[in-house]
């Protein structure tokens, strides 16, 4: 790309060709007035708003749509320009009811704030206003569109970004209406962006609809806690009431989206049924108690059981979303008073690769870099349910790249698949392989001769043949695997298989995660084989171990087995056959208060402070948003005084700072250990049941998201999950 | 949404006939195969004829899903162009064309005359569904005004007399249809759900 | 001289037939080209020669268009019709497709050989059902004679020709919405650039041209681009529809030489109706501005005269007024149109026009207010030049000009709530 030379309000600047105006004026700062332009989506140049004024052009031009061109002289508030801009203002207030009083946009409403610039304080229009009837959109999205001002972004955003067109402009000159024409609630699952993409109140936030007015409002930054993306946020809140969430600009990461889940499951810790105050299970009936009670029976029993099985008998196990110091000091705890058992793998059925002593999770390589794939391999991945942001950088890969799959669901998708194969559950493993074979025949030079004996036997077909070749010959390719692989009775082969495949076709790979912590909690040492940062650790019982063979007692972190696991049934018999369960948890309802003994009121997301690490292994850090309710306090800081009252020594952190600085200077001492596999056990077969299962729905992930009232009303609540175990009926 | 699980094709074939889905397949092949919407317009032309002059959400998504595009993708284009009808309409939709040229030769006594004599206002429909009076805008006939168009006919140079001419030839074939539709009536297909709606 | 282009079977029996059309010297030039006597150089000098302007309303020069095309860009490239014709008074499009169809057939096909494309669509408007039956009746003929389809003659020459229909939109005459109409979406403009040459239908290169433009092609090689030239004026050649309408005799479609005095056409149009005085006319169609009488009798019918007289040729659609018209009646139709009309996309033209239309005709009901005049002319300013597409400068312009001419008339009817000619 070469570069051009041009000057806008006087500041000499270099531009890209090709690059428009206001692309330009937007990166040095300089302020152009805009409804449709929205740097994320294509060119609409309808809103006509952005008019400036070039030399030697004798009308204003649009910037957005006007590319810059070398010499261009531009000026932005000139009598041309502000006379062009202030009469498409008024063209766009005529039919804008101007209800900013009662309206949700009001205070932070583009067409608001560019009116006091460029408005008139009469109206010369005196004729009647148009009115909208609204559509009901569902549960997250308010419409009133009478205060449409046409700009499209909406729509554009579900043409291009989503790829999922149910918004739409209908009908003709005036009476151009945006919406989904007949009523009916939009689906996708990264919907609500919309509501930030309108530049005026005619679609908000439904649960936050007349909560609150935007200047009451104070802001703090967050991260996203229900997909191993780690979405960077804002944390609206009034008090220490939480309003809203949105997005916070990050390129690397979430670009200017946020999905649904990750949007509105703040509504858990507003609208559900929390835990104020630690509560003690006497005779059948909970009684609300003091921390120190509460913490003294927590103590005597742990004493007693562990001493009892030296032990063997308790299990801790973590949930999906708790912070990194929370499970870093909930595994130093429970080290140290003698228990190795501990794990957040609920839903893991191979823990064959236990004993190789990797830290890391999931990916190799920038998120961003999977935008530009050439090609890019799927593997068990619906993605638009465990992480949508990812879908929709795969959607933008497909503008030039080829995406193929290997599912073994009927997936949904926002983009189209150059190749497709459906194998059964059961099949998953071999049918990979074959990729692997077909990729080894072109390049023959990689692979050990104890692989190549593995894969003895299998054959590839055209298919198999194609999806190698693409990522074989293009240089920009990766393989990624869903959250299903790491489900899959044999996800260490699966594992070994998209390795070794990476490494012949020169590919990127990655696996996704369940939840926005697995990397921490492995890292933390939340498992059974490792303690944090790889160190070495007595061996344990793992999730599935504690889980199906019944221990005395359990300590659950925020963690629902009888929900979250794949061994649910199994679990909750055993949880309700312990003699003493102890949960730390933000929420009062559901089945925890059925099988738990002591209950100790923990902070929910937003309350605490602490860190996730995403699947690419960014420590992202952050402070609580809001203070917990009633008597709740954080959990690392719960864990912190239970280490103190059984007078285990390095437990004098100060902040949650402390804790993740101890935890990273021994991540820092070991490095990004990722530790290759030999070759794999041989590829035994695998009932169809035992590797079938249903997948825990988008809104099912974790105790919060369960909760959050509006997502639970959504069509997805109830459409999702879909069945994995779907057995071809050809 | 472009994914369906079951033949797209179905929901259309059972709307209406099939010599009628011939006609949308050869409009389909006149566009590059990996072109979806071309033909959005003429499959909407064909079952709105079909249908007796307009077209309900039922029919828009049977077409949305035959030619495989988005539902709103079809409501888009059936709610811009002014041919397509979203209400019931008359089985004879009168378009009498009101801009310059005709009104400068006495549109307003053509809509006039036509109000009088249907008994209805512009926008409405005769009580037994036979006539919709309409205004349009130029038609390309201006060297004819005042002109109308009916049936896919251009009317031109209308006069009072034309005009009864015209709602006499039409009331004339009405009759013969109806004879020949009440036979139709009682053998009608019960596959085809609408044959029926557009008698009413 | 008259008829001597796009109307040249029009003496004949059944004009429309492909022997009528043949008697004429039709597909003559497509022999030859097919013989490869006639290469496409040649034929993009004899229209730049000929000064053949594009007859769709922005008379932009035809030879000039057509070497814009990247012929030799691979990949598919198309050739569109635009046979939409909708701008208010005219109607010489649709009587070429009814009574010579074949001359556009062999206009196409000339294009699509000159520009490598090898399909061609015919957009009509949707309310031409005769055009279209008459335009599928030759399209086969042609077929049969293996003038369409693969190996044209003989010749290595691909051309397919497609008819489309709309249904119903003004804004479809307008290229870029042309071009998305045809692909099957609502006719909203696109912004230029990329120009439809770079990136037309289906997002190819693309030459769209108006039916007379393409249908003029055939007679211009046939004669010659310098005798085209020679009918009309230097810069204005060759023959042009004039659609003359409104209070005229005989109103009707005449292809005459560029440069007639607008007197001589009244004059083959029977005079005004009735003998009635002439009050002014709107001479190329509805977003011209008007040209009151004594103007307009001075002025000859070609693109430079009336635009120096400060309106358009335009499309050639020629509609007369005499002194029983109400000018503020007039603008309300003319306002209503562009406000029906309006694909609702640019915020000027979306809300633009219906202010418009909303203050003229409370005016008409007599519920005008003094101020009005000026807010309309200062709302038509605003929206001249604001938007994607021409529509809204078409919108504003003739109210501008009704304003410029016969303010009187507004101001008498604020005033008196009556009409000025009724009084």
């Amino acid at each position: 790309m070469g570069k051009v030379h041009l000057e806008i309000d006087g500041n000499k600047l270099e531009a890209e060709v090709g690059s428009m105006i206001i692309e330009v004026a937007d990166k040095v700062g300089i302020d152009i007035p805009r409804f449709c332009y929205h740097k994320k989506l294509s060119v609409a140049a309808n809103c006509r708003m952005c008019m400036v004024d070039v030399s030697n052009i004798p009308k204003a031009v649009p910037a957005c749509a006007t590319p810059v061109a070398e010499g261009m002289i531009i000026q932005t508030k000139t009598p041309k320009a502000i006379d062009a801009q202030k009469s498409v203002m008024e063209f766009l207030l005529i039919n804008h009811p101007l209800d900013c009083p009662v309206c949700d946009q009001g205070g932070e409403c583009e067409l608001q704030d560019l009116s006091v610039g460029y408005g008139e304080d009469i109206s010369r229009f005196t004729e009647g206003k148009r009115v909208v009837e609204d559509k009901n959109l569902g549960p997250l999205i308010a419409t009133d569109m009478t205060r449409c001002i046409h700009c499209t972004r909406c729509v554009r955003f579900g043409q291009e970004v989503v790829g999922i067109r149910e918004m739409g402009a209908t009908g003709r000159g005036e009476h151009v209406e945006i919406g989904t024409y007949i009523e009916g609630a939009i689906e996708s699952e990264v919907s609500a962006n919309i509501i930030d993409l309108c530049p005026v109140g005619a679609l908000t936030a439904k649960p936050s609809l007349f909560k609150a007015r935007a200047w009451e409002l104070r802001q703090s930054a967050s991260i996203a806690a229900h997909d191993c993306l780690g979405s960077n946020v804002y944390v609206h809140h009034r008090g220490r009431e939480i309003i809203r969430v949105v997005p916070r600009e990050n390129e690397s990461i979430n670009e200017v989206w946020l999905s649904d889940r990750d949007r509105f499951s703040y509504q858990a810790l507003t609208d559900s049924e929390r835990l104020l105050k630690p509560r003690i299970k006497q005779n059948g009936e909970w009684q609300d108690t003091e921390w120190e009670t509460a913490l003294n029976a927590v103590v005597s029993e742990m004493k007693r059981i562990i001493g009892a099985s030296n032990g063997e008998d308790f299990g801790v196990l973590v949930g999906n979303n708790i912070t990194t110091e929370e499970s870093y000091l909930a595994q130093k705890f429970i080290r140290g008073v003698g228990c190795n058992n501990i794990d957040f793998r609920v839903r893991r059925r191979d823990f064959s690769g236990d004993g190789r002593g990797s830290v890391r999770s999931g990916f190799n390589f920038p998120m961003e870099k999977i935008d530009h794939m050439d090609a890019t391999l799927l593997i068990a991945a619906d993605l638009r349910h465990e992480q949508p942001l990812t879908s929709l950088r795969v959607r933008k890969s497909t503008g030039f790249g080829k995406v193929m799959a290997i599912n073994p669901f009927d997936g949904e998708y926002n983009f189209r698949l150059t190749q497709e194969l459906q194998p059964e559950a059961k099949m998953l493993a071999q049918e990979f392989a074959a990729v692997l074979v077909a990729a080894d025949a072109i390049n023959p030079d990689v692979l050990s001769a104890e692989a190549k004996e593995w894969l003895n036997g299998i054959e590839a077909n055209d298919t198999h043949q194609q999806i190698a070749k693409n990522l074989v010959d293009n240089e920009a390719s990766c393989i990624l695997m869903g959250v299903y692989v790491q489900e899959h009775p044999q996800a260490e082969i699966i594992n070994w298989l998209a390795e070794s495949l990476a490494s012949v076709t020169q590919s990127d790979w990655g696996y996704m995660t369940l939840g926005c912590n697995a990397a921490g909690n492995k890292i933390a040492g939340a498992v059974p084989m490792q303690s944090a940062a790889g160190g070495k650790s007595e061996p344990g019982k793992n999730a599935k171990q504690m889980l199906t063979s019944g221990l005395k007692s359990y300590f659950l972190i925020n963690c629902e087995p009888d929900v979250e696991s794949v061994w649910s049934k199994q679990a909750l018999q055993n949880l309700q056959n312990a003699e003493c369960v102890i949960a730390l948890t933000p929420f009062a309802d559901g089945r925890v208060p059925e099988y738990a003994d002591i209950m100790l009121p923990i902070a929910g997301c937003y309350e605490t402070s602490g860190t996730y690490i995403n699947v690419e292994g960014k420590w992202q850090s952050f402070a609580a948003s809001v203070s917990a309710p009633g008597d709740a306090r954080p959990g690392w800081k719960v864990l912190r005084v239970l280490a103190n009252l059984f007078e285990l020594s390095g437990f004098d952190y100060e902040s949650s700072k402390q804790v993740i600085d101890e935890l990273h200077e021994k991540f820092e001492a070991v490095g990004d250990i990722r530790v290759a596999r030999k070759v794999p056990p041989p590829l035994m077969q695998v009932s169809e049941q035992e590797a079938s299962r249903e997948c825990l729905g988008l809104y099912m992930v974790d105790p919060m998201v369960r909760r959050a009232k509006a997502l639970q009303q959504t069509p997805k609540a109830s459409t999702h999950p879909i069945s994995i175990s779907r057995v071809k009926t050809i | 949404m472009t994914d369906f699980n079951y033949d797209q094709t179905r929901h259309l074939k059972k709307l209406i006939p099939a010599e009628e889905i011939t006609a949308i397949d050869n409009w389909i092949k006149k566009y590059p195969p990996e072109r979806k919407r071309p033909p959005i317009i003429a499959a909407l032309k064909v079952v709105q004829d079909h249908n007796g002059n307009y077209l309900t959400e039922e029919m828009m998504q049977a077409v949305a899903e035959y030619l495989d595009v988005p539902h709103v993708a079809v409501y888009e284009v059936a709610t811009f162009y002014s041919m397509f009808h979203l209400d019931k309409v008359g089985r004879h939709v009168i378009s009498v064309c009101n801009n310059i040229s005709c009104s400068l030769r006495g549109a307003d006594k053509v809509i006039e005359h036509l109000q009088n004599r249907l008994n209805i206002k512009v926008g409405e429909t005769t009580e037994d569904g036979l006539y919709t009076i309409k205004t349009v805008e130029c038609m390309a006939a201006c060297g004819g005004a005042p002109m109308l168009e009916v049936d896919k006919v251009y009317h031109e140079n209308l006069t009072e007399e034309k005009i009864d001419q015209i709602l006499s030839d039409i009331a004339a074939v009405e009759l013969t249809q109806n004879s020949s539709s009440k036979q139709h009536e009682n053998d009608a297909d019960s596959s085809n759900e609408f044959s029926g709606e557009a008698q009413d | 001289m008259t008829n001597e282009v796009c109307f040249r079977t029009l003496h004949l029996d059944t004009p429309w037939s492909l022997e009528a059309y043949e008697s004429v010297g039709g597909y003559s030039m497509l022999k030859r080209i097919a013989a490869g006597d006639l290469c496409h150089d040649t034929i993009i000098d004899e229209l730049k020669l000929s000064a053949l302007r594009g007859r769709g309303g922005a008379g932009f020069p035809t030879g000039l268009k057509w070497s814009f095309m990247p012929r030799n860009m691979p990949g598919q490239k198309y050739v569109v019709c635009n046979s939409d014709e909708g701008e208010p008074g005219t109607f010489k499009d649709r009587d070429i497709l009814r009574y010579n169809p074949h001359q556009l057939i062999e206009g196409m096909i000339i294009a699509g050989y000159v520009m490598n494309a090898t399909v061609g669509y015919n957009y009509m408007r949707g309310e031409f059902y005769e055009p279209f039956e008459r335009m599928e009746a030759a399209i086969a003929e042609a077929k049969e004679k293996q003038y369409l389809g693969e190996n044209i003659l003989g010749s290595d020459i691909n051309f397919e020709l497609h008819n489309h229909m709309g249904a119903g939109a003004y804004i479809c005459g307008e290229e870029t919405a042309l071009i998305e109409s045809l692909e099957g979406k609502k006719g909203q403009p696109r912004f230029k650039p990329p120009f439809p040459a770079n990136y037309g239908v289906f997002g190819r290169p693309t030459n769209v041209n108006n039916t007379e433009s393409y249908a003029s092609v055939p007679a211009i090689l046939q004669h010659g681009g310098q005798w085209f030239l020679d009918l009309g004026k230097p810069n204005n050649g060759g023959t042009k529809i004039f659609s003359v309408s409104g209070h005229v005799n005989n109103p009707g479609n005449f292809e005459v030489n560029m440069g007639l005095p607008f007197a001589d056409l009244l004059e083959m149009a029977g005079g005004v109706l009735g003998g009635k005085k002439l009050k002014a006319v709107i001479p190329g169609g509805s977003s011209s501005p008007i040209l009151p009488a004594e103007v307009m009798m001075e002025l000859t019918m070609d693109y430079d005269s009336i635009g120096k007289a400060g309106s358009m040729l335009g499309s050639g659609a020629v509609m007369v007024l005499d002194e029983t018209t109400c000018i503020v009646q007039l603008a309300a139709v003319t306002a209503h149109f562009y406000y029906e009309e309006s694909c609702g996309q640019c915020s000027p033209c979306r809300e633009g026009t219906g202010w418009m239309s909303r203050v003229i005709h409370r005016i008409l009901k007599g519920e005008g207010r003094a101020e009005d005049i000026d807010n309309l002319d200062r709302v038509a300013g605003n929206i001249m030049g604001r938007t994607i597409c021409a529509l809204g400068d078409a919108a504003a312009m003739p109210i501008q000009g009704f304003l410029k001419h016969y303010r009187h008339e507004f101001e008498y009817m604020i005033e008196h709530k009556r009409s000025m000619v009724e009084a």
